[in-house]
């Protein structure tokens, strides 16, 4: 393949709440939920913040990173589960905020928390083909877990953009191999503001079986080994099950290190694989190869084998890293919480 | 604002884009499409600026029409954009940080809604340069 990434940018909102703040308001012992899940914080959104902002946020910094010209940007894609409209495509909206319309397509995607890498396919093919210079393709999402819920732990706010292209690549996108198949392990209706889970079905026949047979389907067909990569990323539903795959594929727990953001973070759904790749790409040296695998519950899994160019070393510093936006958090009680995630109508 | 108003402003208020007159160097948001100073002789064409600025006053509001009571208290600003325009605009911080003289960077935010099942405004805030 020719085709790979020219640019990212992400963005995280700057509040913080501890899962201990979330666990008191239930009675839930704070402890085993940081034994099971391994998440410590997660990031709210501020009051005035949604999958819009956040994706235009994300958006201009990859536009900045590598100074693009939005003009040249030919497709946008935006991957979410919290699109704010049902009809009135998120990506139009980007389109708009970073100067890349009219002369332009754009859709929004959805397939849980893999709609961000589906749009990073989408994009390969055509920039790939030439029907577009440069592509765009975001995962953002203000995902929310019912008041009391499980995933009340690790719903979390961010996004991340890449701009994906042929030429001045600092990574290129050497594979990609997907893994689909229908399963019910989490769902949420139209018209309903939380999602429904299968609850202990949605780990093996959900995460573990999609993952690791993507990620063994990549590396068959191109003959790699988990020692042929320098670092590995797996999606991020908690820091448990990234951890657990890699172990199980034969991954390492170094590799998997730089691009485990999910203890400080939370489940930025959409952006949480992207968001991985973003934070090892920030420490990644030229040369560096990659492995991603990530998962959207319905169920598919999308796998990507990356090798880092020279261009990394001179674009990386000019936009925030994901260290530094994981860095100065503000933190909020439960109240301020709920009012900011909308839970307390006024 | 209703749907058509924000319409014709929303390239404006996505992206601070004014004016800049070429004859004699001023900047202006909101745009003009006729330089003041200049008059006829004026050459006024688009200009987008950069979003950074500082914060000239600012007040914090308590009560607020229905459409913004949600958000209160909210911090809003005179803000003097590096470029030289003044604009008033909310800045999103924490209510013991600002101050007169604050360095700010634009952000894009939702400036509000009309309703649960209406249209989403999204637009132009301030938030402090130290921030990510
Ligand atoms: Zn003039």
């Amino acid at each position: 393949m020719n085709v790979g990434i020219v640019s990212y940018g992400a963005y995280i909102p700057r509040y913080r709440i501890k899962i201990e703040e979330i666990a008191k308001v239930w009675g839930d012992d704070a402890s085993s939920i940081l034994d099971g899940l391994m998440i410590y914080e997660k990031s709210v959104p501020d009051m005035d913040e949604d999958t819009i902002t956040i994706a235009v946020e994300a958006a201009r910094h990859a536009i900045n990173r590598a100074g693009v010209d939005p003009g040249r940007i030919g497709a946008i894609f935006t991957g979410s589960e919290s699109h704010p409209y049902a009809v009135k495509p998120t990506s139009t909206v980007v389109a708009e905020a970073i100067g890349a319309t009219p002369d332009l397509t754009v859709a929004d995607f959805e397939f849980a928390c893999k709609a961000g890498t589906a749009a990073i396919q989408a994009c390969m093919g055509l920039a790939e083909s030439g029907i577009v210079d440069l592509g765009m393709a975001i995962g953002a999402d203000v995902s929310q877990g019912a008041p009391g819920d499980a995933l009340e732990y690790s719903a979390a706010a961010g996004g991340v953009a890449y701009v994906i292209g042929k030429e001045n690549l600092i990574a290129k996108i050497e594979s990609t191999y997907s893994f689909t198949t229908d399963t019910p392990d989490f769902w949420r209706r139209e018209g309903m503001p939380y999602p429904e889970h299968g609850g202990r079905f949605t780990g093996e026949p959900g995460y573990f079986k999609h993952v690791t047979s993507a990620a063994t389907g990549l590396m068959k067909r191109m003959g790699t080994k988990p020692s042929d990569y320098n670092y590995a990323i797996f999606h991020q539903p908690n820091g448990k099950f990234p951890t657990r795959v890699a172990k199980m594929l034969g991954f390492s727990g170094e590799q998997i290190k730089p691009g485990l953001v999910v203890p400080r973070l939370g489940n930025t759904y959409s952006g949480s694989c992207m968001m991985g790749l973003a934070a090892t790409l920030d420490i990644a040296k030229p040369g560096d190869r990659i492995f991603m695998t990530a998962f959207g519950s319905g169920a598919g899994s999308d796998a990507f084998s990356i090798s880092v160019t020279d261009r990394i070393d001179e674009i990386r510093n000019r936009a925030p890293s994901v260290e530094k936006l994981l860095s100065n958090p503000i933190y909020m009680d439960y109240a301020t919480y709920a009012k900011h995630k909308g839970k307390i109508k006024l | 604002m209703s749907v058509p108003r924000f319409w014709r402003r929303l390239k404006n208020l996505y992206n601070l884009i004014g004016t800049h007159c070429k004859k004699c160097g001023e900047y202006y948001y909101p745009p003009r499409n006729m330089c003041p100073k200049c008059r006829r002789i004026g050459q006024v064409v688009p200009f987008k600026f950069k979003g950074i600025g500082e914060v000239v006053t600012f007040t914090i509001v308590h009560s607020a029409a229905k459409d913004f009571a949600k958000n209160t208290p909210y911090i809003l600003a005179i803000i003097k954009l590096e470029e030289g325009p003044h604009l008033t605009s909310q800045v999103i911080c924490n209510h013991n940080d600002i101050h007169i003289g604050m360095k700010v960077k634009s952000a894009f935010r939702k400036l509000g809604e009309e309703s649960e099942k209406g249209m989403i405004y999204y637009g132009t805030k301030f938030v402090p340069l130290a921030d990510n």
